[in-house]
Parts: C-alpha cells; sequence; structure tokens
C-alpha cells in the first residue's frame, strides 16, 4: 500500500501492528487473560515450592502452560514452514512422534523391556530418532513435491501407518526406561527451577528466528508457497524447498518426541501425542497464517500454541471432563475465525467507514 | 500390480477420450476383482461364500454412506473431517434416547436425521458464505461433535430398548444365494438393513452426480470455481448444498452404524473420517477436486474392507499389519494417480501445441 505522507504516522503505526497477523493471537490472549483476572485473579499465582526429589521448582498454571504448551510450540514451527511453502497441513505428526519415540526408547533399551540405565548414549538414541523422523518427513515431502499429491492426503498414509510402525519397532513391547536421566527432557534438571521443555522450546524458537534472519529461507518458502510458477522462473527449486520444509517438520518432530518420552520416561503408541496434528494446525491458524501457503510468521504461530494451551488449562481449571475439553476448543476456535475470515472483517470496516462517513457529514452540515 | 497396469493401457488404447473419473473408477474395480479373485483361487474357504462378501459390505454399509458424503464434498474440492465425530454423536444421542427416555425408535431416526442436518447446516453456511478454510471449519466440527458426544454420555453402554433390537438384528434374506453345512442345511445368505439404506443412497447420489444440472455443477465448482461462476453457476450456494448434503449423511450413517453395533460409546468410529477419506482416494475421488465417482467410493470401500480381510486371513494377526497394508495401499493409489494425471496433461499439452501449429500453418 503506498504510504503518501497525508496520514498522521502514529495512525499508520496503528494500522500497520492492527493489520500485521500476530494480532489475532495477541487478541485471543488478551481476552483470555481477562476472562481469568475477572473469574478468579489466583489463576496467575506462581509458586515456588520443591518437587518429590527436593529440588526447588517454580508453579502454577501460568508454568503448566509454558511447560505442557512446548512440544505444541515446537512443532507449531515445523507446520508454519510446511504450511507456508505447500499450502497444506501435514497431519502426521502425532504419528510421528510416536515412531520417533519408539526408535529412541528402542536405542536406550537396546532391546530389553525393562532398563535402569541407558545402554546406548542418549545423543546416539536422539541422532537415530532425528534421522528416523526426518526419513518419515522426507517421505511426506517427496509425495508432496514430487508427485504432486494435496499435503493433507500424502499425509494420511503415514497417518494411518505411523502408530503401527511405532509399535512395529518395539514389537508390541512397551518399554520403560528408569534412568533419571531422560526425565531431565521432560521435567526439571536439578537446579533449574524452570521445566525444562519450556527451555527446549525457547531454544528452538532462537535457532530458527536466527536462521530465518541470516539466511533466505524464509523469502524462499514464502515464494514458493504464493506462486510456485513465479518462483521456478526466478531460479528457485520449489520441489527441493517443500522438501526441506518436511525435513525440518521431521526435525521438530524428533525434539517434540524427546520431551514427550521424558515425560513419563516410556511410552503408549495409541496414546502418545494423540490429537497433537489438530493441535499443531490449529497453532498455525490461530497464528493468522495464510492455510493456503504464502505469508507467514513463525512467532505468531508459536504464540498461538502457547494460547491454545492457556485455553486448555483454563478449560481444566473450571473442571471441565478431559475427553468433554474438544467441544469447548471448538467453540472457541470456530469463533476467532468466524470473527478474523475476511468477509466478516469486511463487513465490519465497511460498517466502521459508514459511521466515519455518516459523521463527517454531520460535521460537514454544521 | 502389473496385471492392472496391463489393463489400464489396454483400457487407454481402445477408448481414447476416457474422462479422468472414468478412468480412475476403473482401475479401482479392477483392484477389487482381481483381489476378490486372487483371494477366492488362494485363499478357498472363506471367500467363495456369498455370505463373506455379503458381510464386508453389511460391516462397512455405514462407511459407505460416510464416503459417499465425502466424495460429494471432495469432489467440489472441500473435505469434511467431522463425519466421524457425527457418527459417534448420532449414536450416542440415539442410545441415550432410547435406553433412558424409553424413546421411540423412529424418532431416534428423526433426532439422527437432525443432528446431521444440524452439523452440515453450520459447516456449510462458514464454509461457503463466510470463506472460512474447509478443513479447519470441520475439524472444529469433529471437536465438538466428540466433546458433545462425552458430554451426553460419558460411559458406552448397550442399549436394550424391545423395538430398537428388534430392528437391529432384523436380517433380509437374498434369495438363491447361500451355502451348505456340512450336514447338508442350507444356510440362506442375509443382509443386514443399513445395506439397502447404503445401496439406495449409492443410487440416489450417482444419479443425482449424473443427470441432473446440481450434478453437474458440483463437478463445475470443483474443477475450476471461477470459470464456474462465469457459467452462471450459483458457487456459493452449490458448496453450500453439497456441505448439507454430507452432513444429512452422516447423520444418516450414523444411525446405520448405531444399528450395526447396538450401544453407545465415545470411542465408536474413531477414525472413520480417515477411512472415508481413504475409501473416496482408492475410488478414484481426487482431492484438488472435479474428479470423482460414487460407484468408484463404492468399490473404494469393499477394496478397504476386503485388505483387511484378507490380511487378517493370511495369519498376519499382529494389529499393526492393517495399518500398515491399509497405508500401503493408499500410498501405491495415491502415486498412480498422480502419475496418470502428470501424464494426461503432458499429451494434453502435446495434443494443444500440435493443435496451434496445424492452425498456425496454414495462415503462414
Amino acid at each position: 500500500m503506498p504510504n503518501n505522507n497525508v496520514q498522521p504516522p502514529k495512525a499508520s503505526l496503528w494500522a500497520r501492528l492492527t493489520r500485521h497477523q500476530i494480532v489475532i493471537p495477541i487478541a485471543a490472549l488478551l481476552l483470555l487473560t481477562i476472562f481469568n483476572l475477572i473469574a478468579d485473579p489466583s489463576f496467575f499465582n506462581i509458586t515456588l515450592s520443591d518437587n518429590s526429589n527436593g529440588d526447588p521448582v517454580l508453579g502454577g498454571n501460568l508454568i503448566t502452560i509454558i511447560d505442557n504448551g512446548s512440544e505444541l510450540a515446537i512443532l507449531a514451527i515445523g507446520m508454519t514452514l510446511v504450511t507456508a511453502a505447500s499450502g497444506g497441513q501435514d497431519i502426521s505428526v502425532g504419528a510421528a512422534i510416536a515412531i520417533s519415540g519408539s526408535a529412541l526408547l528402542r536405542v536406550l533399551c537396546g532391546g530389553e523391556r525393562t532398563v535402569d540405565t541407558f545402554k546406548n548414549p542418549l545423543i546416539l538414541a536422539f541422532l537415530i530418532a532425528c534421522l528416523v523422523s526426518m526419513a518419515f518427513g522426507a517421505f511426506n515431502g517427496v509425495l508432496v513435491a514430487f508427485f504432486k499429491i494435496q499435503p493433507m492426503v500424502a499425509t494420511l498414509i503415514l497417518f494411518t501407518a505411523g502408530r503401527n510402525i511405532a509399535c512395529w519397532i518395539n514389537n508390541s513391547e512397551l518399554p520403560v526406561v528408569n534412568d533419571e536421566r531422560l526425565g531431565y527432557f521432560g521435567n526439571y534438571i536439578p537446579g533449574i527451577p524452570i521445566p525444562t521443555p519450556f527451555l527446549i522450546a525457547v531454544a528452538c524458537f532462537i535457532i530458527t528466528f536466527l536462521i530465518m534472519k541470516f539466511t533466505n529461507i524464509s523469502l524462499y518458502v514464502q515464494s514458493v508457497g504464493i506462486n510456485e510458477k513465479s518462483s521456478r522462473l526466478n531460479g528457485l527449486n520449489p520441489e527441493l524447498i517443500k522438501l526441506m520444509t518436511y525435513v525440518l517438520l521431521g526435525l521438530c518432530v524428533a525434539v517434540a518426541a524427546l520431551i514427550k518420552v521424558g515425560r513419563i520416561s516410556q511410552i503408549n503408541y495409541s496414546v502418545i501425542a494423540k490429537d497433537i496434528e489438530m493441535d499443531a494446525i490449529l497453532a498455525v491458524a490461530l497464528g493468522g497464517n495464510a492455510l493456503g501457503g504464502g505469508k507467514f510468521s513463525i512467532a505468531s504461530s508459536v504464540l498461538g500454541a502457547y494460547v491454545i494451551q492457556f485455553l486448555t488449562t483454563t478449560l481444566y481449571k473450571f473442571e471441565v471432563n478431559a475427553a468433554a475439553l474438544p467441544a469447548f476448543k471448538a467453540v472457541v476456535v470456530i469463533l476467532l475465525v468466524v470473527m478474523s475470515a475476511p468477509t466478516v472483517r469486511e463487513k465490519f470496516s465497511r460498517l466502521g467507514r459508514k459511521l466515519k462517513k455518516s459523521k463527517t457529514a454531520e460535521a460537514g452540515n454544521s | 500390480m502389473s496385471n492392472v497396469n496391463s489393463s489400464v493401457s489396454a483400457v487407454k488404447k481402445t477408448r481414447k477420450r476416457m474422462t479422468d473419473t472414468n478412468l480412475l473408477t476403473t482401475i479401482t474395480v479392477t483392484v477389487f476383482v482381481v483381489m476378490y479373485v486372487c483371494a477366492i483361487l488362494f485363499l478357498k474357504e472363506g471367500f467363495l461364500k456369498p455370505q463373506t462378501m455379503l458381510n464386508l459390505i453389511s460391516t462397512n454399509a455405514y462407511l459407505i454412506i460416510l464416503a459417499c458424503g465425502m466424495s460429494l464434498v471432495m469432489i467440489t474440492g472441500g473435505i469434511d473431517i467431522s463425519v466421524g465425530g457425527v457418527t459417534a454423536l448420532v449414536a450416542m444421542s440415539c442410545a441415550v434416547y432410547l435406553d433412558m427416555h424409553d424413546g421411540n425408535v423412529y424418532i431416534s431416526m428423526l433426532i439422527a436425521i437432525g443432528i446431521g442436518l444440524a452439523f452440515g447446516l453450520v459447516q456449510g453456511f462458514l464454509i461457503a458464505y463466510l470463506k472460512i478454510q474447509p478443513f479447519i471449519v470441520t475439524l472444529a466440527g469433529m471437536f465438538f461433535a466428540r466433546g458433545m458426544t462425552t458430554i451426553v454420555h460419558t460411559n458406552p453402554f448397550n442399549v436394550s430398548n424391545k423395538d430398537f433390537v428388534e430392528l437391529k438384528d432384523t436380517r433380509i434374506i437374498i434369495p438363491l444365494l447361500g451355502s451348505t453345512t456340512k450336514k447338508g442345511k442350507f444356510i440362506p445368505a442375509t443382509i443386514e438393513i443399513g445395506v439397502i439404506v447404503a445401496l439406495v443412497i449409492v443410487l440416489l447420489l450417482f444419479c443425482l452426480l449424473k443427470w441432473t444440472k446440481l450434478g453437474r455443477s458440483f463437478y463445475a465448482v470443483g474443477g475450476n470455481k471461477q470459470s464456474a461462476l462465469m457459467l452462471g453457476i450459483n458457487v456459493q450456494r452449490t458448496t453450500f448444498i453439497s456441505y448439507v448434503i454430507c452432513g444429512l449423511l452422516a447423520g444418516i450413517g450414523g444411525f446405520v452404524y448405531f444399528m450395526h453395533v447396538g450401544s453407545g460409546s465415545p470411542s465408536h468410529a474413531t477414525g472413520a473420517e480417515m477411512n472415508a477419506i481413504a475409501s473416496s482416494i482408492i475410488g478414484g475421488t481426487m482431492l484438488t477436486g472435479g474428479v470423482g465417482n460414487i460407484i468408484g467410493t463404492l468399490f473404494g470401500v469393499l477394496t478397504l474392507a476386503l485388505i483387511q480381510n484378507i490380511v487378517a486371513s493370511l495369519g498376519l494377526d499382529q494389529p499393526w499389519w492393517t495399518g500398515i497394508t491399509i497405508a500401503a495401499m493408499l500410498c501405491i493409489f495415491l502415486v498412480i494417480q498422480s502419475i496418470i494425471i502428470s501424464r494426461r496433461k503432458k499429451a494434453d499439452m502435446k495434443a494443444a501445441a500440435a493443435q496451434s501449429n496445424k492452425e498456425a500453418a496454414p495462415a503462414s
């Protein structure tokens, strides 16, 4: 939009701010915060107490939110890139977490059912888990980029098979690791009162932010998402970029799997990360990203992920049954999406303009 | 797979301009027949009995109905992933109404249709008129339906309403078909009522898509919204109607499912939406819109069910095999589809180029 200096700079800043997509998750966050403040101000209390191991840890609803929302935030980073580049969503992330977690435990346990110490070094296990989930990400990516299958359909394959493959990796056994070092990744490192998942999520976000800042990846992904043909004419390789986003999502999945497994030091194939793909997609949508590809903002998506967790925790606090939770989530999501729908927004802005016009007309008459 | 490919190429040669829709349907039907013949040849005992085939249809009658609605929405270029949730909600609501309020069976049918219609209307309105992404809307619809199911009732239970149990146990005997036991007693082949419902719906939708103006406009909207608009089709209304029909069918499918299982549970029909999408895709419907066929969808459901049956009777009893085979099959079908479509596009482009050359030649 050309900026002709008629508008005062203050208004243009405000306009720019309201036009930025991060407004949507921030507005949602504010709404939730105000709601909680009115309903029960003690929601925001943060306590410092000793956990069962005698280490001081932070507690309270806010800490629960940043703790439990971390996997979602990490997934949202990858999902945003995939959405932006390929104009579709990966619905197999939950299943991929099961596979990756299963591979992690398989290496850690070395094929045994219950172990007290790691059979193989944790770093090796994590690297293998990364490789496995990146390979599955590449499988999705090849289907999407080279065979031109719609992302949702292509990932439907892994969605159907994923948990079964995870089961197969460990021969249907449910290995348990009793080494407390694995728990560090899902809970707390002794001496640090902040939950580790949040630290990992922050680290992931900073790394992604730096990569986006100092490389052209962000621009490339965006241009492929907006117009594949013209980005090819400009010398980009759209297939390769799409493939890359899926592999990156695979990496995010591996990190999320490490946290998920670290939380309970074991795995349940049919339950682990259930429905997380839906939450991740919601986070991307809530972040105001175009679900059809193109413009994206990773910060908005990450914020969106924490907003979803905020909502979940708020609902839990009102003693909503865990199984009934989706119904409330759905209502909130629909409200948010309806409010941000272009047609509705246009109507609102038209209404606003009409009001303004009538006001100026009145001013002119008087 | 070579068998299929050769037959496809044969079909291609004999009829040069076969539409994408028909080609993909032909592939599905061929695969189904080949698989069934192989099953009869190699796994003789069970598959020769007509009852095996009929059981296949009886168990999956609800999936056929759901997949029909899904195909319709997919033809217009959308998607509806709330159907599984609606199925569970319908089953639970009807179960609670019949069992705890001593309800009437016919009114419970109305409840089922009402729930389905309500979902279809709301989702259709949001998608068609407010232009919100169908995936997000129906995702929320699925969440809402699943959540409501637990709000209606938390624990699974069986329905013991007399009229309903009578309806549930009704079997329709098919004349002339059946099998003889070792003692020489003839057992006639039977199907459930749901199958009749499913087949009627398949027939109705087939006619709708093939011969009515509305059916044509579904394809037009899915193929290219812009040109559909220029042809004078009301794109918004067409999209809206497709979602309403899909919701309605989800309601009916939910009742058929309820008649099959006879109980209400929050975990009913888990993953039904994905199975419905998978069978639509196997049946030759493309998510990009504009391509699809109800008969193909019917065979898609049957193929999916058959492969599960075959895996089970091959003795691969570990639970993970079913999921992996379905996924592998889905993968193969998707790749075949994608290759065919891209080849076709190239051929079309070549033909167009040749034609324009021909036209240009006399002019120069």
